[in-house]
């Protein structure tokens, strides 16, 4: 048993082998690039080179006259059918195809249909555009200046590039707090642009069927029902003839949430040509166009006694959203929910002021499982206890445990008004230090200091709060955030699962069959789960922000548990007893003190099928569904440690351990769970380390491809040594909570902690990421770099 | 241009253009579409098959290199109904999640296996670092190549009667 945790009462539940693996290890899964259609078209994009200009003409003359094109669209086709622009997920508009200007490298000016692949991209060479180059807006921190170029004149009414300015907490209080602190400590980071990167790229191919009138998208997406009711808004098409599948996915990690242009001109082709058509980006216009994450220039402030209390924190954002304001997030929260930035810590007060730019950049803003912003504070709050620690001189780990909430202070209300549901944050931490050797790293370190040799140790503890909504507080585009659970049992006692969140490899096949066979006795052989599939589906908001498990997951449970009250009224007319002589026990009804008179599930779904007379309160048959409407959200936890060598002369970074202990409430399936921090802790090292989309001062994105947007490999990822408490969720219905997204968000912090703690010799107190060798060699130096751009004065 | 490959131990022959990337000839020719596409630029290796014996990155191969020589993709690794010892691995250790990269990466396990019984973790993290997988952060494909490994030794001295399966080996925890 890894060190830490706690057994697992419900015996579903455990390290089961995966149902998805029989399909991906015989290369037999279904992504969309997968599906071939009779008659298939295929589809590809002109983009814009420049990062803004006015476009003064675009002519399609010479591609719509190659022999294998089929269709050429262009904005001013759009506009003819009202589909030039379509609403992004944070209320305001995207051109599908530019009509006015691009507004970012990248931007998609035409959609070329063709019979192959590489004819539609032939044909593209021969659109030719003439733009009128305007002044691009690169640097966020310039956005705001009187002289900068205007990006959005499209949105009436507008004379600059401000989209928001939002703020949380206390601010008088705050102010007060600190203008009495002992210590105060300010420091600006900045959390660059980094992309998600999955490894299966965006892709769509639409099918309209002319007849019935039926649109049939097979989909890259994480959210098909939202999607489908965005689709029928945008294009007008009845919602109940559009039915989105979304089949294997390659890999989402936000990136999959929004609609991209390439899915509506896929839709638009279809309506045009009336056969099915096929896009599928290449890596570039992944990278390059659909949403990005991050882009936050933070200056945090954090108030505090000499003796290490914590007392406040404050923190002003410059966010960067790009040319359109596309982040992917609960409408009412436009910086997500960044305010949770006091973390895991008791303190007096809180405040942060956010204010949102538009620059000539790709749009989006909320992507990269980053619990929609929480990465950016836990990165800021925990970067400023290490900086406080250095301020004080005492030891990083002491500082947190000293400030960490305790566990009798839950539920815990924060200065910013989330309620955390359950915690032992002590617990976890020692659990962490334990595992790691804190005492004796530090020795070591001490060591080889003398040495000329330097090793770094970084802690990081955070606090999430995901499964969002509750659908009153929570909606995308006024989609309450709620989900469904449709749950079917055959008369052999077989279940079929229906949920509307979507697996882009999380298992839920696995997952929830053996949440649905914990709550009915059944195996999790039995028990099919249908997922991606609108037409097969209950409506739902989908799979993002560590939503599946704490929203559809409960939803799940909460609907077997219907089933398993329904059964108990057939089987007490089974046994001929009432249903209050029954109680479940060991996967069936058995009659109290007579536990040998028992029907389990199987017996009570095929009776509820037969001829047998019901009593008042079943209609026959089993099946159940529900809306799981969470209540609050859930906030896993977790202590993470991270060691590091640093060559002071070639500035390179070796993460020689990480130890990673994850308090996510019940496991249901500890490999999965264990797997997923895996990837995320990957994540971090990553962008910690190595990932970041920097652009020129002319708007050149800089990380258009692999070769320049680096992603760790297993040689630069160490063995992940994990450990894990358990505090259930007292809300949830089984006690879990959300898993998918926090070594994500809680990985960076630790490994920056990690590398400043082991430059300490050198007099850094920061440096931004990505630490590359030469980020980490210019801030020995005492010059630090900015990494989002390519160009420094 | 006429072609003719052996792929997993059959002959296609077929008209192709001359700037037809292999990878596209596998998926969209033949529709064996286990083989994954994913950069274009040779980094991420969901492209990988073996051309004759050797792994490649099949997106910066094309087609008519593949003329007269033999193609073995991931639907070409189960023998007579039985899966291989590496796909029985990386089911069994998790060593999969969206399953993108999941056959590039088995590919090159059984070539490295094929060539050193016994690798080291470092020997397995070197022979794939020319691939990249975004949900698992490597670990449990290492392990799912170190059982691999330790079940191929176990069948073969099985077969030279000695002990034979591996077991659990507690890998999946």
């Amino acid at each position: 048993m890894t060190p830490g945790s706690e057994q697992i009462s419900n015996r579903a539940y455990g390290p089961v082998p995966r149902k998805e693996d029989a399909r991906f290890v015989r290369g037999k899964g279904t992504f969309v690039d997968d599906v071939a259609l009779p008659g298939m078209l295929y589809g590809a994009i002109l983009r814009s080179p420049l990062a803004h200009a006015r476009i003064r003409s675009v002519d399609t003359a010479a591609a719509e006259a190659h022999p294998s094109v089929e269709a050429v669209m262009t904005g001013t086709t759009l506009a003819g059918r009202n589909l030039a622009w379509m609403p992004t997920l944070s209320a305001d508009v995207q051109a599908v195809l530019a009509t006015d200007k691009v507004r970012f490298q990248g931007q998609e000016i035409a959609f070329v249909v063709a019979r192959d692949r590489y004819s539609a991209r032939d044909a593209l060479e021969l659109i030719n555009v003439e733009y009128d180059p305007l002044p691009a807006v690169i640097d966020a921190r310039t956005a705001l200046d009187p002289g900068a170029g205007v990006i959005r004149d499209d949105l009436a009414g507008r004379a600059d590039n401000r989209i928001f300015d939002w703020s949380a907490g206390d601010k008088a209080a705050t102010d007060a707090v600190f203008a009495a602190a002992e210590v105060v400590v300010a420091q600006d980071m900045l959390y660059p642009r980094v992309h998600p990167a999955p490894l299966e790229t965006c892709g769509a191919v639409a099918d309209l069927d002319q007849v019935s009138g039926r649109l049939t998208i097979w989909c890259t997406t994480q959210a098909p029902h939202a999607h489908r009711t965005l689709y029928a808004l945008v294009t007008g098409l009845p919602e109940h003839k559009i039915r989105i599948i979304s089949p294997d996915i390659g890999g989402g990690f936000g990136n999959k949430v929004p609609i991209y242009p390439g899915y509506l001109c896929a839709v638009v082709g279809t309506m045009l040509t009336g056969r099915p058509v096929k896009w599928v980006e290449d890596r570039s216009e992944n990278l390059m166009s659909t949403t990005f994450a991050r882009d936050y220039h933070m200056r945090g402030e954090i108030a505090g006694t000499r003796d290490g209390k914590i007392l406040g924190l404050r923190a002003t954002v410059l966010a960067d959203h790009g040319a359109f304001n596309g982040a992917a997030q609960p409408t009412r929260f436009p910086a997500g929910f960044f305010h949770i930035f006091t973390g895991s810590y008791d303190l007096q007060a809180a405040y942060c002021e956010v204010t949102g730019v538009y620059t000539n950049k790709a749009p989006g803003g909320v992507a990269y499982s980053c619990s929609f912003r929480i990465t950016e504070a836990v990165y800021l709050v925990e970067r400023m206890v290490d900086i406080l620690a250095g301020e004080i001189g005492m030891d990083p780990a002491e500082l947190r445990m000293r400030n960490l909430l305790r566990p009798e202070q839950f539920p815990y209300t924060c200065p910013t008004g989330w309620q955390y549901d359950s915690g032992d944050y002590p617990r976890a931490l020692r659990v962490a230090m334990d595992l790691a050797g804190y005492q004796d790293l530090r020795r070591e370190q001490a060591d080889k200091r003398k040495r000329g040799e330097f090793m770094g140790i970084g802690i990081s503890f955070f606090t999430e709060g995901v499964g969002a909504g509750p659908r009153k507080q929570m909606d995308i585009l006024g989609l309450g955030m709620a989900d469904g659970a449709d749950l079917r049992i055959y008369p052999t006692g077989k279940a079929v699962l229906s949920v509307s969140c979507q697996t882009q490899g999380q298992g839920h096949e696995t997952t929830f069959a053996q949440l649905v066979a914990g709550e009915l006795g059944l195996s999790p052989d039995d028990v099919e789960v249908v997922h991606g599939d609108t037409d097969r589906t209950p409506f739902g908001l989908g799979t993002y922000g560590s939503r599946s498990t704490a929203v559809s997951g409960a939803a799940a449970v909460v609907a077997a548990r219907k089933v398993r009250e329904r059964a108990r009224i057939v089987a007490a007319a089974m046994m001929e007893v009432s249903p209050d002589d029954l109680e479940w026990s060991d996967g069936a009804w058995r009659v109290r003190g007579d536990p040998d008179q028992a029907a389990p599930i199987a017996a009570i779904a095929m009776a509820a099928h037969s001829g047998l007379q019901l009593p008042d309160g079943v209609e026959g048959h089993l099946d159940a569904g529900t809306v799981y409407d969470p209540p609050n959200l859930t906030f896993p936890f977790g202590a993470y440690i991270c060691v590091t060598d640093v060559d002071p002369g070639t500035g390179e970074v070796v993460v020689r351990r990480f130890i990673a202990v994850d308090d996510c409430g019940v496991r249901i399936n500890p490999t999965i769970v264990e797997g997923q921090i895996h990837g995320g802790l990957a994540d971090g090292v990553g962008m910690a380390l190595m990932q970041a989309i920097a652009f020129d001062p002319e708007g050149n994105c800089l990380g258009g491809s692999f070769m320049d947007y680096l992603l760790p490999t297993a040689v630069e990822c160490p063995s992940w040594e994990l450990g894990a408490t358990v505090t259930p969720s007292p809300h949830h219905p089984i006690g879990a909570k959300g898993i998918g997204e926090s070594a994500t968000v809680g990985s960076p912090a630790a490994v920056v902690n990690s590398v400043i703690d082991a430059l300490a010799p050198f007099g850094v107190r920061h440096a931004d990421m990505p630490l590359t060798p030469a980020a980490v060699w210019s801030a020995i130096q005492g010059r630090p770099i900015r990494s989002d751009l390519a160009i420094t004065d | 241009m006429q072609i003719a490959v052996n792929v997993n131990g059959t002959e296609y022959s077929r008209v192709v253009e001359p700037r037809l990337l292999l990878i596209h000839f596998i998926r969209d020719e033949l529709r064996l579409t286990g083989s994954h596409w994913g950069c274009d630029t040779s980094n991420c290796g969901a492209c990988v098959l073996w051309l004759d014996d050797t792994p490649v990155k099949s997106c910066t191969v094309l087609a008519a290199m593949a003329d007269g020589r033999r193609v073995r993709t991931v639907e070409g690794l189960e023998r007579d109904g039985e899966l291989d010892p590496v796909q029985q691995g990386f089911a069994r250790c998790h060593g999969l999640q969206c399953g993108f990269c999941t056959p590039g990466m088995m590919l090159t396990a059984r070539w490295l296996l094929d060539h050193n019984p016994d690798p080291s973790d470092e020997e397995i993290r070197a022979a794939i670092s020319g691939q990249i997988c975004r949900c698992t952060g490597y670990e449990n494909i290492v392990r799912a190549v170190r059982w691999a490994a330790r079940h191929e030794a176990a069948a073969e001295r099985s077969q030279a009667g000695g002990r034979g399966d591996p077991g659990e080996g507690g890998e999946v925890a």
